[in-house]
């Protein structure tokens, strides 16, 4: 079995070099990712299978070197789990962009290139979830953004030029960081592989361990954007193609919270920063939101509650019981399909009604039923009302807190009651305007919600294009899989529990030199 | 472990430069603050690799250095590499569209801005140089190295970059869209 964990990486890669070489073959190009990414899921799911059938994690040793000194790559539930996660929705985002590009031409998605790099974006992903050595994850992180650079400036027009530089620039300081840390903990330590790092991290003084620690969690804070480092997302999202922000917005965050995960439960277990991470979470939460509030167009509301999100996660990483690492997991999963199908059914809304501002759109709901049903289960799902895998996700977070009990779990609850509600109202308000309202009805706009004019976008106007089915199948098989996370929520949530009372047990390397070996 | 303080300090050096150039307005002088610190961070790796001057794997025990934090060095040397590739055609391209290399400001911030200055005439554009007492160097200086012509005066230099089209698409509609387009993006 182990066989096929390096092929998670490897298939994408492949791809990548057979799509960039037939440039010219549109059909071909499509056929090669959807393919590769379609094969990656089954592997992904055979991996996690396996790995949850035995209980044991499986390690593979790249290029057979002996495993302090080689590359290992190391696949546990969580990892298994995240690649399948991604895969599906890298998939379904693929079929999406197919169909946007099949109906616009070249323009949104040149298509020599968007293959090609949408498969090196896969690789960086897959990469760092299945990393074993703190390096390899830097590696993984560099090829997902380094792709994501490439994605986020598509067609280079003058806004994404503008965007994209803030972007990157960003990512580029985040980058250095990581390396930097690398280095010191390498000088601390004497080696980059996370077991042996996990070993010998509790012998230093805390005041090392302490410093080491906060530049990874400063690295890793950035990319999954927390709040004081926060500021950088609603910003460059919004104006990449929809297909882009959709997968930007599920996965690239979320790579950075499972690197936090991994960096709290297991290589800096020894030092504890839960309350600054508490803290920090609460911030992310209330912060991230009432940006939301304050947004009239859809991309960017959605872009700040992407933000507010990731305080949950941070928030039940923090919490650090076993119960939390469960939720969390839970969470994430939810929160990666759930905002991808919501970003999904916005790019439609902006080809149906020629603009994405709530203050511009209205009578969708007689306009196209279809398109409103895929707008309003993820959007509620999102707000977290029952019986939404959000509100589970919620509701497994607040209980795990309770069981803690300290004065500050209960102010995070709150806080994250709070969230939930404006989250509701943001997104609810959205509903109204855009689709409840009468086409001539301006009473709302001119009168209560009239402070939104000002906010920026809010008077985008295109034209607007026709759906092609593809988009609509692949926006409601989205929508079909949030669903399935209630539906198959037992079993799922077995298995984020089992999860999370794995991670908190530290994997020593003799356990991977065995399953290496 | 005994290091060499003089790589301490040129690293200490190229990281401070570095970090003061990145904050600039310009892309380009972000891109050479982004060289320093990349320089700054494989110096830091070579520093934790012990006392310099020794090779690895070839020697007698305990004169030999560690051969890995040279790997990772390399490494790193060639995703800065590319990403300052990447770069340098960022900001070719943003010299294309007229934007004179610099990074443009938040719209949020410029429509908060706004609002502010409805309400309250006296508050002046945070970018006017020279108005307000000056709490960082960088209000006084002027950034952009590279306007040699100002874009926008010379309405025949347009992009005229090639636009990436399979077979068969017709690629002179493709790029008379693409202007077409910058002209509505053109404020």
């Amino acid at each position: 079995m182990s066989a096929l964990v390096p092929l998670v990486v490897m298939l994408p890669l492949l791809g990548a070099a057979i799509t960039l070489i037939y440039g010219r073959n549109p059909r071909l190009q499509m056929l090669v990712t959807a393919g590769t990414l379609a094969s990656v899921s089954v592997i992904a799911a055979i991996l996690l299978a396996t790995v949850d059938g035995s209980g044991k994690p499986l390690a593979v040793s790249v290029g057979g070197w002996p495993v302090p000194f080689g590359i290992v790559l190391y696949v546990d539930r969580l990892a298994a789990l995240m690649v399948l996660v991604s895969s599906i929705v890298l998939l379904a985002v693929l079929l999406f962009s197919i169909g946007q590009g099949a109906a616009d031409g070249v323009e949104e998605t040149p298509i020599s290139i968007f293959n090609p790099t949408y498969l090196i974006l896969a690789a960086g992903i897959f990469d760092a979830f299945i990393a074993g050595d703190l390096f390899n994850l830097y590696v993984g992180f560099e090829i997902l953004l380094v792709a994501s650079y490439v994605l986020i400036t598509l067609g280079s027009t003058e806004s994404r030029i503008r965007t994209g530089a803030v972007y990157i620039v960003v990512s580029l300081v985040s980058s250095i960081l990581f390396l930097a840390a690398i280095a010191m903990i390498y000088g601390a330590v004497g080696t980059v592989n996370m077991a042996q790092i996990a070993e010998r991290v509790a012998q230093l003084p805390p005041q090392t361990q302490l410093v080491l620690h906060l530049m990874l969690v400063i690295a890793f804070g950035i990319k999954a954007a927390i709040f004081p480092v926060s500021f950088w997302l609603p910003d460059s999202y919004p104006t990449a193609p929809a297909p882009v922000t959709a997968v930007f917005a599920g996965l690239l965050t979320k790579v950075g919270v499972y690197a936090l995960i991994r960096t709290e439960t297991q290589l800096f277990a020894s030092s504890d920063i839960n309350t600054l991470l508490l803290i920090v979470a609460l911030a992310t939460m209330v912060v991230g939101v009432l940006g939301a509030v304050a947004q009239a167009e859809l991309k960017r509301i959605l872009s700040f509650t992407l933000v507010s999100h990731v305080g949950y996660m941070i928030f039940g990483l923090a919490i650090a019981t076993e119960a939390a690492i469960g939720a969390t997991v839970y969470y994430i999963v939810h929160h990666i399909v759930v905002q991808t199908t919501l970003f999904l059914a916005v790019g439609l809304i902006e080809r149906k009604a020629g603009s994405t501002s709530i203050l511009r759109v209205s009578g969708l709901m007689k306009a196209a039923p279809l398109l409103a049903v895929l707008y309003f289960v993820p959007a509620i799902n999102l707000g977290g009302l029952p019986p939404f895998s959000g509100f589970i996700g919620k509701i497994a977070l607040f209980e795990a807190a309770a069981q803690v009990g300290t004065p500050l779990m209960i102010v995070l609850i709150m806080g994250g009651i709070l969230t939930s509600l404006l989250t509701l109202y943001a997104l609810m308000r959205a509903w109204n305007l855009a689709f409840w309202r009468e086409g001539d009805d301006f009473s709302e706009i001119e009168g209560r919600v009239g402070y939104l004019g000002k906010a920026p976008a809010a008077d985008v106007q295109q034209e607007t294009r026709r759906i092609p089915a593809i988009m609509t199948v692949a926006t409601a098989g989205m929508v079909a899989v949030t669903v399935s996370l209630t539906v198959f929520a037992g079993p799922l949530y077995a298995l984020c529990d089992r999860i999370g009372a794995g991670l908190l047990q530290p994997v020593s390397l003799v356990q991977i030199d065995q399953e290496a070996g | 472990m005994d290091v060499s303080l003089t790589l301490v300090i040129i690293m200490a050096v190229l990281f401070a430069a570095g970090v003061y150039a990145m904050m600039e307005r310009s892309l380009t002088r972000v891109l050479i603050g982004f060289l320093l610190l990349g320089n700054a961070t494989n110096l830091l790796l070579l520093i934790v690799m012990g006392v310099p001057g020794k090779a690895p794997f070839f020697g007698e025990d305990g004169a030999l250095s560690d051969p890995l934090p040279q790997a990772l060095t390399l490494t790193a040397i060639v995703i800065t590499f590319a990403v300052s590739a990447f770069l340098l055609a960022l900001i070719y391209r943003s010299w294309q569209l007229g934007q004179a290399d610099t990074v443009e400001d938040d719209e949020d911030d410029v429509a908060l801005r706004e609002r502010t200055d409805a309400e309250d005439e006296i508050i002046e554009d945070e970018s006017t140089p020279g108005e307000e007492e000056a709490t960082t160097d960088f209000l006084e200086t002027e950034t952009s190295p590279i306007t040699v012509l100002n874009m926008r005066d010379y309405a025949y230099i347009r992009d005229d970059a090639p636009v990436d089209v399979p077979d068969g698409a017709s690629t002179g509609s493709a790029n008379h869209a693409e202007g077409e387009r910058d002209e509505e993006d053109r404020p």
